[in-house]
């Protein structure tokens, strides 16, 4: 496939079909608009970090969109600033384990024998320990100084579940006709997995690395709420965990304060769940015989 | 007959056989994560003993060695040895803040809350969700299914600790339907456990906002799984046949539709029964719900090494036996799994 149809057919087809599909339009519109405030909005909205005594838990104004924190700082500049973060990270995990899932998912299934049954054997096996607790765990240990690190630990703990996942689909490919005529071509392994197989594979891998960034942005935040990442910075987590350790959530008119990320990052799932439900019944017509 | 008993007791085998398996690897992971990493708790304590409280090198050494039950001067594999006889009879060390208390008698009491309040909130969960995902299947189209699926997609997307901490809000801080800061721990003071009337109310009253939060989080998953597992088995031809044959409608709904749908969903039973347990770590923490879930994060934030590792090992084994208990159950359930292996 040359690269411009690959272009082709992982985004402009995606989109003209997905405008016919209503949910999942808007899952995309959502979906695009955090990803804008976040990324671009914090060139326009500054991080309010001044303390004003006088300012503190007001209702929505004109002046502050979403009214204003325990120490009177504005509740929107910390939403539209405190996106970034917690997107990159969730998109380096998520690109981490995608990466390990389909090279060690698409060698399993095409190598199959012995090499299948280890690395199954050892996909089950981390898959059965409770992701979380592991994570949690490891942060107590490893210094997270940063949040490469984070993502790191994130991603290379999360790929078991997407591996086996990615394994199907492989298997059921390499039975198809224009696979066993590489095969008779001689083309090689590499050439027939990277070429033949995982080509028609990307909508499928696509969806696979959204899914992976909504599992990155679970583990994340609920470390981060946890106080388990101690590096510095702002970002929706924090948010949440400092309402939470400091008692804002038990005081009435914080409702905004806490509200505010909760909904930022409960948003950012959904689009990103509604958005790829949709592609996968774009790209698995069979799929949507349930719709 | 006999050989047939012989595959299914290699089926059973082989599932035990794995479970054993993986609960030595992450002892052992555990093992060598306490003693070989770079600013490993052992290294941490004794440095901390030394500077603390002016002990001297040996002094600390033999107090990290008691606290963690482990004898640093042997060498490295015999040490491991001595680590893995002590988890096979239950001792796991002694708690490094509250010192003097065996892991061991901690774990035991904090486990069985958690074990109850996520049991619960699974059967729960389960029931509700495959009846109204079977609805929605029935009625596909109508305004329930639209509704139905479109709560349940909105639910299911939400990080199951941030549902915590709504209900937090909105029940107990806005509406103040709840007590929330009285609702801590597991059970009242001074009520004595048994099959009492009271103490069943207390201890239900008091994980009531655990056991809302895990159903309300996983109940949109079952729904929407159920409904489509529903629609491709009333697409299947015994289900046609069933019909042309006149059966009564109750009989094609439970019999031949509800039991094949159940199926494919038994797998993921699992897969949440091992997801829940791991997120208790911070729905417990939000509560103050004294199960293991709370002690884990309680031990992780005070760095209280011994009951960390312990009570990780502890909730990895409850998976796993977890889902050993589903994976023969859904033998039992589809015995096809039996003879065609995987």
């Amino acid at each position: 496939m040359k690269s411009r149809e690959i272009v082709k057919r992982i985004f402009w087809e995606p989109l003209v079909i997905i405008s016919r599909d209503k949910a999942g339009l808007i899952g995309f519109i959502f979906l695009l608009s955090i990803l804008l405030l976040s990324f671009v909005g914090p060139y326009f909205v500054k991080l309010d970090t001044e303390v004003k005594l006088d300012k503190i838990y007001q209702f929505p104004s004109r002046e502050h969109i979403l009214g204003t924190d325990n120490q009177g700082r504005d509740i929107f500049s910390q939403i539209v600033n405190g996106g970034r973060d917690v997107i990159i990270v969730a998109f380096l995990a998520g690109l981490i384990s995608t990466l390990i899932a389909v090279s060690l998912g698409s060698l399993s299934a095409y190598a199959g024998g012995f090499t299948d049954t280890v690395i199954m054997f050892i996909t089950e096996i981390i898959l059965t320990i409770p992701q979380f607790p592991l994570l949690a765990v490891l942060a107590a240990f490893v210094r997270l100084t940063n949040p490469t690190m984070l993502a790191f630990i994130i991603g290379f703990l999360g790929w078991p579940a997407l591996a086996r996942a990615i394994r199907s689909q492989v298997l059921s490919i390499k039975e198809r006709d224009y696979i066993e005529a590489a095969r008779v071509l001689d083309l090689g392994r590499m050439h027939i997995i990277f070429s033949e197989i995982l080509p028609n594979m990307l909508s499928y891998i696509v969806i696979s690395l959204i899914m992976a960034m909504t599992g990155a942005v679970y583990s994340q935040v609920g470390l981060i709420i946890l106080g388990l990442v101690p590096f510095y910075g702002h970002n929706w987590g924090l948010m949440i965990q400092l309402a939470w350790t400091r008692g804002a959530i038990f005081y009435k008119g914080s409702i905004f304060y806490i509200l505010s990320p909760i909904i930022a990052i409960v948003l950012f799932q959904w689009s990103a769940v509604t958005f790829t439900r949709s592609l996968e019944g774009i790209f698995n017509p069979r799929l949507r015989a349930g719709e | 007959m006999s050989r047939v008993k012989k595959i299914l007791s290699n089926y059973i085998f082989l599932r035990a056989v794995r479970a054993i398996l993986t609960v030595f690897i992450v002892a052992t992971l555990t093992f060598f994560i306490i003693r070989l990493m770079p600013g490993n708790p052992i290294e941490i304590y004794i440095g901390q003993l030394m500077s603390q409280y002016g002990m001297s090198f040996q002094d600390a050494k033999n107090q990290a060695a008691a606290l963690f039950s482990i004898d640093l001067n042997a060498p490295l594999s015999k040490q491991y040895v001595i680590y893995m006889r002590n988890l096979l009879r239950g001792d796991f060390g002694v708690s490094f803040l509250s010192q003097g208390t065996p892991v061991a008698l901690m774990i035991s009491a904090y486990l069985p809350w958690t074990i109850f309040s996520v049991g619960i909130s699974i059967l729960i969960s389960f029931t509700l969700g495959i009846t109204l995902g079977m609805l929605a299947a029935y009625k596909r189209g109508s305004i329930f299914d639209h509704i139905m699926s479109t709560i349940a997609a909105i639910l299911s997307a939400i990080p199951n600790y941030l549902i915590g901490i709504l209900l937090l809000i909105i029940i107990g801080v806005q509406l103040g339907l709840i007590p929330v800061s009285a609702m801590r721990g597991t059970v009242s003071p001074g009520i004595k456990p048994g099959f009492t009337w009271i103490f069943i109310k207390d201890i239900f009253s008091r994980a009531l906002l655990p056991i809302m939060t895990y159903v309300v989080s996983t109940i949109g998953g079952w729904t929407l799984s159920m409904k489509s597992s529903t629609l491709n088995t009333l697409g299947e031809d015994y289900v046609t046949v069933a019909k042309a044959r006149g059966l009564p409608e109750s009989r094609i709904t439970f019999a031949y539709v509800g039991r094949n749908a159940l199926l494919p969903l038994f797998t993921s039973l699992t897969m949440q029964m091992g997801f829940l347990m791991g997120g208790s770590a911070l729905i417990e923490s939000i509560f103050v719900y004294k199960g293991i879930g709370w002690a884990l994060g309680a031990s992780i934030a005070q760095r209280d090494y011994p009951v960390m590792q312990a009570v990780f090992l502890i909730i990895t084994i409850a998976v796993i036996v977890a889902n050993f208990i589903a994976d023969l159950l859904y033998s039992k359930l589809d015995p096809r799994i039996k003879i065609g292996g995987e």
